[in-house]
């Protein structure tokens, strides 16, 4: 298995790695049985535009890298076409992923959906085209015992 | 990027000694007939092998007669155990193994178990040991072999291998050992220990990758693992790899005479890796027994991180290891091994293995020390996992800090 230059290198030095503070939206996709979990936060000012996000992964490098540039192709971007943002398009900026890699980038596409499914629920809005994300992990759920 | 590059994965490979490869080099330039050929240039090879038979069984208390040369470790796993159920098939299809063998073993127990055989699987404690009571109770008339693995090759746990084999033998039934992370490591005496069969692997004791061996003690059915000559008394045909082996026969040489300094010296930086690890990570734990262990096997895991990233960013640092995180094996579930002591699977995830060869300083386990706090540290701020827990969203941290 190798990874590309470009995964290397936003694994290496992520972009946008952090958490925003009374974020507009924040999403957590993944369990950490499978080893991903991604959290993104956006930053969403009143014309709609994702002013700012940051992500944090738990997750091997293709996880890092594709958060990383996930992240990147929706800084700036209006909320349309935040969405229109899909994994195909993470792992292509990425220069590709090895192929037991490529459900990594199908979870940086799911973590900003939910970071825009809770932005969208907690300003009472509904955005066209965008459905519940499958693997959001609601705070507090997923505690476990051991 | 560094130029500083500190190998801590000997359980992986090894490096072949200069020594070896001087040991080798006239049976590919000069001595190179086949074996099995009766003139002078076949019989000089023939001779040469017969020497490297009689080194590497004095080395294991062993008769010449009862080593056999194999491809690897896992050739040799797969012969002990596939072609001893097979032969003794009429006594009975019970085989009984461990939760935590080598994939060689335990893929060979799925193998039996479509072709008609039943397997029974030991558990082992949260150190990774066998209750040895445990194993007798899974004895049954119909067990024919039992195979268990001597030093573990993720978590370095050491099974009491000789109390083992004599619980075997008090119900007649056959034993195996895969030996191949101890020969050359531990001292192994095949009449002191009792088992009928051993497997040993040279690349893990600094020959050649491709040369290993089995032991079968004298009188014990199997059958040929693979069918054609006469080579190695007609139960493992294909001419023999003459170099290889004469590299193997010198590495162990090599092994077995500095075995007591090198036992010493991996025993000393493994307990200061693991001291210096655990009392300086928060949130780490040792995986495996902490004294019956391997001289050089640390298996270590860290909570909140992923062990694929934890390996990347060390190896940037020039630090080489392996982890049993399922994304570093390319599988979707981390190592049987790590689930099979209890540990979930978020924090088998996280688990670094790094094993310490004869060459390692204390400057490298003190540098590597260091380059796991930075790693762990980065890897742990970009961790939602750790942020919960520093939150308090998580309740308990599986692991003391």
């Amino acid at each position: 298995m190798a990874y590309s230059e470009k995964v290397m290198e936003h694994f290496s030095n992520p972009r946008n790695m952090g958490e925003i503070e009374d974020a507009s939206g924040v999403g957590t996709v993944g369990n950490a049985q499978c080893g991903d979990i991604m959290r993104v936060y956006l930053d969403i000012d009143e014309d709609g535009i994702v002013r700012d996000v940051k992500f944090k992964t738990f997750g091997c490098a293709a996880a890092v890298a594709t958060s990383s540039m996930a992240t990147e192709l929706v800084k700036g971007k209006s909320i349309n076409d935040a969405l229109k943002v899909t994994n195909k398009a993470v792992c292509e900026a990425l220069d590709g992923l090895p192929p037991v890699k490529v459900h990594c980038s199908l979870l940086a596409e799911e973590a900003i959906h939910a970071a825009l499914w809770d932005y969208a629920e907690k300003n009472g809005i509904a955005i066209e085209g965008l459905e519940k994300p499958k693997s959001d992990i609601h705070e507090g759920e997923e505690e476990e015992d051991y | 990027m560094t130029d500083h590059t500190i190998y801590l994965d000997n359980a992986a490979t090894t490096a072949v000694a200069k020594e070896v490869v001087q040991e080798m080099l006239p049976y590919f330039e000069t001595c190179w007939g086949n074996p099995s050929s009766l003139y002078e240039l076949g019989q000089r090879a023939h001779a040469a092998l017969s020497d490297a038979r009689e080194r590497i069984a004095a080395h294991l208390g062993a008769r010449a007669q009862d080593i056999y040369f194999t491809s690897c470790g896992t050739e040799s796993n797969n012969w002990a155990i596939k072609e001893t159920m097979f032969a003794y098939r009429d006594k009975g299809r019970h085989f009984i193994t461990s939760s935590t063998e080598h994939h060689a073993t335990a893929h060979s127990a799925l193998w039996l178990e479509k072709h008609g055989y039943e397997v029974s699987y030991l558990e082992v404690d949260s150190d990774g040991l066998i209750d040895p009571e445990a194993f007798r109770r899974a004895l049954r008339p119909d067990t024919t072999l039992a195979s268990l693995i001597y030093g573990n090759n993720e978590i370095g746990t050491i099974q009491p291998i000789k109390e083992l084999a004599a619980i075997a033998h008090e119900a007649g039934v056959l034993f195996h050992t895969d030996a191949v992370q101890v020969v050359g490591h531990l001292p192994v005496d095949v009449e002191e220990l009792g088992v009928d069969f051993l497997s040993a692997s040279g690349h893990k004791f600094n020959a050649p990758k491709g040369v290993g061996f089995l032991y079968i003690r004298r009188g014990i059915k199997t059958k040929s693992f693979l069918d054609g000559g006469a080579q190695e008394r007609k139960r493992r045909a294909g001419t023999e790899n003459v170099p290889y082996i004469m590299g193997m026969a010198r590495a162990l040489d090599l092994s077995i005479q500095q075995l007591a300094q090198r036992r010493e010296h991996a025993v000393a930086l493994r307990d200061h890796l693991i001291q210096r690890v655990l009392d300086e990570v928060p949130h780490s734990r040792l995986n495996g027994h902490p004294t019956l262990r391997l001289p050089g096997n640390v298996n270590i895991s860290f909570e909140f991180v992923e062990g694929e990233s934890l390996l990347l960013m060390l190896e940037q640092k020039g630090v080489l290891a392996s982890s049993g995180s399922a994304c570093a094996s390319g599988s979707l579930d981390p190592s049987h091994v790590l689930l099979a002591i209890g540990l979930p699977h978020e924090i088998a995830h996280g688990s670094l293995r790094m094993t310490i060869g004869h060459e390692t300083t204390r400057e490298d386990i003190d540098y590597t020390v260091e380059a796991i706090k930075e790693v762990v540290a980065q890897l742990r701020a970009m961790s939602p996992l750790y942020e919960d827990y520093l939150l308090g969203r998580k309740a308990v941290s599986a692991i003391k800090s």
